[in-house]
């Protein structure tokens, strides 16, 4: 068996608890489907039979009872951890590692994406890489967001990536908030990669490819909690490191402190197969090198290499914020030729709908609506004279007449009263609007404050 | 009907006798061009043809009482025939009969009916029909061709690299062993090239094979391991044409398999073929390459004050140009190299390394710098049956500067890389590389961008050539130093060997 897939679905949806306090971040319907069926879907395409799934034991639940999950083909292993722990994705990871028998595959459950997984593949198989990972350059959103007053830019910490000028190679990983004063890059990088690019606008889809060997390395090395925050740059740094390349001369000194840190770990990284010297005699005789000017073999004879393939075309999207959650229920659904319209949905004929909504199952849209660029949840009920634009209505909701609904999300099971009219809002969970009540009045539980026009 | 005539042979005359051969043979020959027609034409035409011919064997058996004139006559009246349909035939798929020449020598033995091998008949849509169904049935998607060909080069295969197979593959792949899937995108980016890097590489990727597999229920390892690697030979097949090396390692290995009797236990077998594969590339890589360099520089074929011209990056030569200098023998190197692969870089990189004092220059400089130079030593990535040396391409150029300054040309080249083709020119089997890989970027702009937009425009990357033996004075193999023309007798004695 060559990888194995493993979906990491017990985030929490930190970013965006206005949504998640109800429904975990796995379920959120996005385009009436909920958001990790695209991962799984993506992996079913592909081609995995199986996938391993780690998550909470209430989303285990709610997958059971979903009808999309049930459709999706694949064998799904779930493994369910505690819900409140401090679990991260490395955790998470060491927790299953007598179920990892081969390189593995790590998606988020919120990455919602159209890329040719065999790109990164590729690099991980051809290069025999450690670590191969996805990468998109970001895109503005252009929706607004309720809650949010006016454009106002996310102050989110940037990361610097660094690659080679292939593009392929990874040199140099770090966030902002690690980088006090400076982006400091070693010497020996530099003498072995003179061309260095280094991008900050790009989105990480949380999407890798890991040797075996890796998640060996993390049962040994119990401190490393998080995949993205911790273990990427750890090995981007390790690529380079004057134990792992056995025939470096003394280059660097300033080198020698961090060498004794991460001196004990590393003969686990070093990619071992049955017949190295094989490998190594092939690899001498090849006639190829992977840079030229310098007097170095392959890869500067070293044996740990990441590599990373970035997106310029197509989506990429990772779904842990309010405005990207937005952004991705009016791009995912153009992902798929499905109809817009659920076969089961009773739609009257004198509703206006726009082409590019959805309408979900065993809804009842009655006359004189007018939809436009929204998504309407499952089991939803619109009365007469409603108007909604650029909103996203979640299942089960209850729309009484004269409604205007614009630019807001409405979750699940909630009931907007006669007459309300609502722009940029956020309706909690569950929550009754009341008809023409006049004031503002605050929606949900969460921290945000609305605007509320009622007429 | 053959037969009557024969059981009443003692009343035949010398002058019958001799007729009667002369028809034998004939009758083979018809039947070998039929045989060979039927591999290009269609199924349909194939079956009149070879329905004709039994038809006319069985009605002669019934009627014994008919002379022997008569009987000949009749068999002569049924070959014109036969002949006259076969002529309008050949009218029709015209140019493909001529250049298809499979020398049949009407011997009285069995007819060697000779076939042209799928990967030069690109251009006939049957056999890409044929090779499409092959790949189905073994479950490996099919490479499509890419780009424009040069009319001349239109009977062979040319890919993308930007369109790898494994677009088509599932990821987990399960048809084909992950070792396998690794191997043939690294031939196809180009990571491991040469021909000793890609018979290891492959030998190692078996190695693998062989240890990942179990012997299904009711199966034979001998027969279901060779039929487990057939699809993943044409897999590799797909990804970057075989080499003459890695094709006589893979029948190497086949006939190991084969040879495993069916009392062997499945561990044993599996040893044993592992240490097989070992001591294959142990013996005709490593020690033959050994032995190689042994014999070039205790024969004085590298003598203080050389100098030597190396084409491109051969890991043969290499070698023995690092132990020479290790030998402490006075010589210095220039390096011809040539694009778009630029491998004499790679080359110029591992000598100087060892401390060997290097000159580098294009092969258009080569008539310039041959003056200078004392001996030519060229790699090879096989020797061919009548003595013609294939090797990376502009290899035919400098041994014909070379030869018209007077410079003896040696090719070194292990005995495992010869092989029983025979080729003449470069055209009829050759390898197309990715045509994109010409287009240079130089101070922003791509002269070549636009190429496949331009009807009139083709673009030929061109991979091997030929060497005729007369450029050729001298081949160092690990049996010796044979002449170009000896590499049949070499074939012999091994094929004799086995």
């Amino acid at each position: 068996m060559e990888l194995q897939a493993v979906l990491m679905a017990a985030g929490g949806g930190s970013r965006m608890t206005d949504l998640t306090y109800n429904t975990p971040k796995a379920m959120l319907p996005v385009g009436n489907k909920p958001l990790m069926w695209y991962p799984l879907n993506l992996l079913e395409k592909v081609g995995f039979e199986e996938v391993i799934v780690i998550t909470t034991k209430e989303v285990q639940k709610a997958m059971s009872t979903d009808l999309k999950i049930k459709d999706v083909k694949m064998k799904l292993d779930v493994v369910s951890i505690q819900e409140d722990g401090d679990m991260g994705t490395a955790d998470a990871l060491r927790h299953i590692q007598p179920k990892i028998k081969t390189d593995i595959l790590v998606l988020s459950c919120d990455l919602i994406t159209d890329v040719a997984l065999h790109e990164v593949v590729d690099l991980f198989r051809a290069h025999n890489a450690t670590m191969a990972m996805l990468m998109s350059k970001a895109h503005e959103f252009t929706e607004t967001v309720p809650g949010q007053k006016g454009k106002k830019k996310t102050a989110e910490q940037r990361d610097f990536v660094g690659v080679d000028k292939s593009g392929k190679r990874l040199l140099f990983m770090a966030n902002e908030a690690d980088l006090e004063d400076g982006l400091s890059i070693r010497k020996s990088i530099m003498r072995k990669h003179p061309r260095m690019l280094i991008k900050t606008g790009l989105v990480d889809a949380h999407l890798y490819c890991l040797k075996k060997a890796v998640v060996d390395f993390l049962t040994e090395n119990k401190s490393i909690s998080s995949i993205r925050g911790e273990l990427v740059p750890y090995l981007v740094r390790k690529q380079f490191s004057k134990t792992v390349n056995s025939q470096k001369l003394k280059d660097d000194t300033d080198d020698q402190t961090q060498e004794k840190n991460d001196g004990p770990a590393n003969h686990e990284l070093l990619i071992s197969s049955r017949d190295e010297p094989l490998l190594q005699l092939a690899q001498e005789r090849s006639c190829w090198n992977d840079h030229r000017g310098d007097m170095s073999e392959a890869y500067h004879g070293g044996k740990l290499r990441c590599y990373v393939h970035i997106m310029d075309q197509g989506l990429c999207c990772r779904v842990n914020t309010l405005a990207a959650y937005i952004e991705v229920n009016r791009l995912a659904p153009k992902l798929f030729e499905e109809p817009s319209v659920h076969p089961s949905a009773d739609i009257s004929e004198r509703c206006q709908m726009g082409s590019d909504s959805i309408i979900g199952a065993v809804c009842h849209i009655a006359d004189k609506t007018s939809i436009k660029r929204s998504t309407i949840g499952n089991f939803t009920t619109v009365k007469e004279k409603v108007k909604v634009t650029n909103s996203i209505i979640m299942h089960g909701v209850t729309i009484e007449e004269g409604c205007n609904i614009q630019g807001s999300v409405i979750c699940s099971n909630a009931v907007i009263g006669r007459g309300a009219d609502l722009k940029y809002c956020l309706v909690g969970n569950g929550q009754h609007i009341e008809p023409e009540v006049p004031g503002i009045i605050i929606l949900n539980t969460g921290n945000l404050d609305l605007c509320l026009h009622v007429l | 009907m053959l037969s009557l005539i024969v059981s009443e042979g003692k009343d035949l005359t010398k002058e019958e006798k001799q007729r009667l051969r002369k028809e034998k043979k004939q009758q083979k020959k018809i039947k070998e061009k039929k045989d060979d027609k039927a591999s290009q034409e269609n199924e349909k035409e194939k079956k009149p043809v070879t329905s004709a011919a039994p038809a006319s064997q069985p009605p002669t058996q019934p009627t014994p009482t008919k002379t022997k004139a008569e009987l000949k006559a009749e068999r002569r009246a049924r070959q014109e025939a036969e002949r006259a349909s076969k002529q309008t035939k050949k009218g029709e798929t015209g140019q493909q009969a001529a250049t298809s020449k499979p020398k049949a020598p009407p011997s009285d033995l069995q007819p060697v009916v000779k076939r042209l091998p799928e990967h030069i008949q690109v251009d006939n849509p049957d056999v890409l029909k044929k090779l499409a169904k092959k790949l189905e049935r073994q479950q490996i998607p099919l490479r499509s061709d890419y780009g424009y060909k040069v009319s001349l080069f239109s009977h062979l295969h040319q890919y993308s690299r930007k369109a790898p197979l494994t677009q088509q593959l599932s990821i987990p792949s399960t048809v084909i062993h992950p070792a396998i899937v690794r191997l043939g995108l690294q031939y196809s980016h180009g990571i491991v090239a040469g021909s000793n890097a890609r018979s290891v590489a492959l030998l190692h990727a078996f190695k693998q094979v062989i240890r990942d597999y179990t012997t299904p229920q009711n199966e034979e390892l001998s027969r279901d391991l060779v039929n487990k690697l057939k699809p993943y030979i044409s897999f590799l097949n797909q990804c970057r044409p075989l080499s003459a090396s890695m094709g006589n390692a893979i029948k190497y290995i086949k006939k190991e398999i084969s040879n495993i009797p069916s009392n062997c236990k499945e561990d044993e077998a599996k040893n044993k073929l592992l240490n097989c594969i070992e001591s294959y590339i142990n013996e005709k890589i490593i020690l033959a390459g050994v032995a190689i360099a042994k014999c070039a520089i205790e024969k004085q074929k590298i003598s203080d004050g050389d100098v030597i011209l190396v084409y491109g990056c051969s890991s043969l030569v290499n070698h023995i140009l690092c132990k020479a200098f290790e030998k402490n023998r006075k010589f210095r190197v220039i390096v011809v190299d040539s694009r778009p692969r630029l491998e004499g870089k790679e080359a110029l990189r591992r000598l100087v390394q060892k401390g060997i004092s290097c000159t580098y220059v294009l092969i258009s400089a080569v008539s310039y710098i041959l003056p200078e130079v004392s001996k030519v030593f060229l790699g090879a990535h096989a020797l061919l049956a009548n003595g013609y040396v294939m090797s990376r391409v502009g290899t035919s150029q400098i041994a014909l500067v070379a030869k018209a300054f007077n410079v003896p040309v040696l090719v070194c080249c292990e005995t495992y890389k010869f092989c029983d083709r025979v080729q003449t020119d470069s055209f009829v089997s050759n390898e197309l590389d990715d045509p994109d890989d010409l287009i240079v970027t130089r101070k922003g702009t791509t002269p070549l961008e636009g190429w496949e937009n331009e009807s009139s425009l083709g673009l030929l990357n061109l991979v091997y050539d030929v060497t005729p033996p007369d450029f050729v004075d001298l081949v160092i193999t690990e049996l010796g130093m044979i002449p170009c023309t000896s590499v049949p007798v070499v074939l012999r004695v091994k094929n004799v060997d086995q």
